[in-house]
């Protein structure tokens, strides 16, 4: 597939914000300035500052000199980065893969993403007049290659704004429709036109070193077609390495990598919306379609996703997120739009979602299944199960599924041992040689007794209140404390009957002593 | 023509009567595939004598003792209507039931998923959702209350699923009118000594069906013997001294 790069162009990243933040900026000329060596040294000077020919580099003391009335602003450190991060995450509503080329630009990997917004040209422009609507004076352009759209950016000819011209931020105060103001030629390179491109250009649009720009300046090499064709080794020799890697990078011999801001996920589907989508009916919508697409994908794949994150793209910026579970791999498009039907409700639209994006950070393998002809009973391993406990896992919780199996254990408390995996085996066999209540008290409760003799059931018991005659009984089953897990006094369970024919199961803490009736638990309820 | 084929052709004759009139009734048999559930003459309380599956059953308890011996008799019908592999579904927002002792029933408690929910409206949302996927082969929930609304949705969603449904009413504040094709009511009953052996015998229950749609409410005593249900024959059941040294 061809690759195709767009790169972005901040001219004045930190003085168009501040005038974004405070307009009244606008009108009068005005730096920010970073001391150094103990002077104060223009970093960022505003487009009527450029015009009245102050420069960054420039010491604040001679600008002031040469512009009366000039504004000067403290620099806040790591502003420029802040701002380009913040600037490349909304850029992912045009590409997943969006990186930060410092210090005052944006790389943004358009492979395959232009056919959206209806073709290359169309895409660069609505990139463009975006971000001039919002005041940042761009440019930008698009090529096979980074170098190619770096040097066209800042150096080419067809230049979407005539630079320093301050064109941009009249255009802005008038807001007027910003697109009259692009002109015919959009600089998209055509595929493989990268040498023609980059021919009439300067060397310091090849992304060199500045010793080595002045260095082909003084040899009075002031275009690329100078010195391009000249032999490698020569061009080596007196240059260095650099030259040819930045030449091969910008004519697509070598590769060159950037760092997503965000790490692209594999299974991730996207739908731009032409309108922003304000209503529950139209977030159902564009998430049936999200997941009829990622399904075949997953099930052509043979996978199915553990997660899935629909991510919804407001058209003020923000983002609003919403996650699902499954406890088994699924690629069942009907069954995880089920699931995200009850979270829709949480998602915010306010003024209008303009991209959806649908991602599944987690997917495991899954084998194709056998289709069931008859679907007469359901087992564990079964899919409609899986779905069920999907949905009441995302309505109520994972803590409030469980399944119980067998444990090594006599203690009645620790028989059993709680799984919330459907599908995990028991690895011993349920008891039956002993009788176990089919109610049990989360905890021993105490009652009163009147015990005849040492390991002898009680002759009667009172529980809240209630006096029971013990007709029938059968014991005692000593239970040992596991010493190995905790310490504490054995048990002496008995399952008694009452003259009504209630059941119960008691037992005494610890060995008889004669001199107390007391030491004596009812633990359960037998059927 | 013979008397006893007569006889005969008389039975056949009042046995269509009965099926048809169940039909003007409104009857519609519940499940094409009939479960045995070895209950023996409580079944024949039932249209056509045939335990209703696919169908809502509802269980009265007034004291935790009477909620035990529920969850026993329920445990029995479960060995049956699990026979075949079947995944059944506990619901309950307060649930003190434990499983090891369900195994004694000849039901595998690691094929019961447990549903511990904190609010009752959850557990009857959660029962619908349950009651509506095919296959399983019951949904128990324990509702204090619950509307005659409510329990009319479980009923549309077992008609469409033919998934058995219980559910397990303690003390209600409200004894109303819900839908359901049976209220039952089971009490421990004294047991009685296995061949004169000393100690507590087979769970034993007195069995009370208060309400069978187009049936005969009726009273039966059981116990759980050997893996199955077994009608026990009204005897006075002997009390005597019988506290032994067992252990």
């Amino acid at each position: 597939m061809c690759r195709r790069f767009v790169t972005i162009w901040f001219r004045h990243l930190i003085t168009d914000w501040m005038i974004i933040r405070q307009p009244a900026l606008k009108e009068q000329p005005f730096v920010v300035a970073a001391p150094e060596h103990g002077r104060m040294v223009i970093t960022a000077a505003s487009a009527a500052a450029q015009e009245e020919g102050i420069s960054t580099g420039m010491v604040v003391a001679d600008a002031k000199a040469a512009v009366a009335g000039l504004q000067v602003f403290d620099e806040k450190p790591g502003m420029a980065g802040r701002l380009l991060k913040a600037l490349g995450k909304w850029c992912i509503r045009y590409t997943p893969v969006v990186a930060i080329d410092q210090p005052d630009g944006l790389i943004l990997d358009a492979s395959g993403c232009a056919h959206l917004w209806g073709g290359e040209e169309p895409y660069l422009k609505e990139i463009v007049t975006r971000l001039r609507a919002y005041g940042y004076d761009v440019r930008a352009a698009m090529a096979d290659t980074i170098g190619t759209a770096w040097a066209v950016t800042r150096y080419g000819q067809v230049a979407p704004v005539s630079p320093g011209s301050g064109q941009p931020q009249a255009s802005l105060s008038q807001s007027a429709p910003v697109i009259s103001n692009l002109p015919q030629p959009v600089p998209v390179i055509s595929n493989g036109g990268q040498l023609e491109a980059l021919l009439p250009l300067p060397p310091a649009a090849l992304r060199l070193e500045a010793g080595i720009v002045e260095r082909l300046q003084k040899l009075g090499l002031y275009r690329i077609s100078n010195f391009i064709s000249m032999p490698r080794h020569a061009l080596r020799r007196r240059f260095g390495q650099e030259i040819l890697l930045r030449l091969d990078q910008a004519l697509g011999y070598e590769e060159e990598a950037i760092e997503p801001l965000e790490p692209v996920q594999p299974y991730e589907e996207r739908l731009p919306c032409l309108e922003p989508i304000l209503t529950r009916t139209g977030i159902e919508i564009a998430l049936e379609r999200l997941l009829e697409t990622l399904c075949a994908r997953l099930q052509q794949e043979g996978k199915g996703l553990r997660t899935a994150l629909l991510k919804c793209f407001r058209i003020d910026g923000r983002t609003e997120q919403v996650t699902i579970g499954t406890n088994r791999a699924s690629h069942h498009a009907q069954h995880l739009f089920r699931l995200f039907e009850n979270k829709i409700a949480t998602l915010r639209p306010g003024p209008g979602i303009e991209l959806f994006v649908l991602e599944a950070p987690k997917t495991e393998e899954l084998p194709a299944q056998q289709e069931t002809l008859w679907t007469s009973g359901c087992s564990l391993e079964s899919i409609r199960l899986a779905e069920l406990v999907d949905r009441l896992i995302n309505r109520v919780g994972a803590h409030a599924i469980r399944r119980y199996l067998p444990d090594e254990h006599y203690w009645p408390e620790r028989s059993v041992r709680q799984t919330a995996d459907l599908l995990e085996k028991a690895t011993t066999a349920w008891r039956e040689d002993h009788p176990r209540p089919v109610q049990l008290l989360p905890k021993p409760e105490p009652v009163e007794v009147a015990a005849p003799i040492p390991d002898y059931p009680p002759m009667l018991f009172r529980y809240k209140g209630t006096l029971h005659r013990i007709k029938r009984a059968d014991g005692p089953e000593r239970i040992e404390r596991e010493w190995w897990l905790e310490a504490g006094q054995h048990r002496d369970y008995y399952v008694v009957e009452d003259e009504e024919g209630r059941r119960y199961w008691l037992f005494r803490s610890g060995h008889y002593d004669a001199d107390r009736s007391t030491g004596w638990f009812i633990h359960g309820f037998f059927a | 023509m013979t008397s006893g084929m007569q006889a005969a052709k008389k039975r056949e004759i009042i046995e269509q009567l009965q099926k048809d009139l169940l039909l003007l009734q409104g009857y519609s048999p519940p499940s094409a595939h009939p479960v045995d559930v070895g209950l023996g003459p409580v079944v024949a309380a039932f249209p056509n004598a045939v335990f209703p599956v696919g169908a809502m059953h509802e269980f009265l308890s007034d004291t935790t003792e009477h909620t035990a011996a529920t969850g026993g008799f329920i445990a029995g019908l479960l060995a049956s209507l699990m026979r075949q592999g079947g995944v059944c579904v506990w619901i309950s927002a307060s649930r003190t039931v434990f499983p090891p002792a369900l195994s004694t029933f000849g039901v595998s408690p690691d094929r019961i998923i447990f549903i511990d929910l904190e609010r009752e409206k959850d557990v009857l949302w959660a029962m619908e959702e349950a009651l509506k996927c095919e296959g399983l082969a019951a949904v128990i929930g324990e509702i204090r209350d619950i509307s005659l609304t409510s329990s009319r949705r479980f009923q549309l969603a077992v008609e469409q699923s033919r998934v058995t449904g219980f559910m397990l009413r303690h003390q209600p504040r409200d004894r109303n009118a819900i839908a359901c094709i049976a209220r039952w009511r089971i009490t421990p009953i004294a047991s009685e000594p296995v061949d004169d052996m000393p100690g507590v015998g087979f769970p034993r229950w007195k069995v009370e069906l208060l309400k069978a749609r187009n049936g005969k409410p009726g009273v039966w005593q059981l116990e759980w013997a050997a893996g199955q249900f077994r009608t026990v024959d009204e005897k006075i059941v002997k009390h005597g001294a019988v506290i032994r040294k067992t252990g």
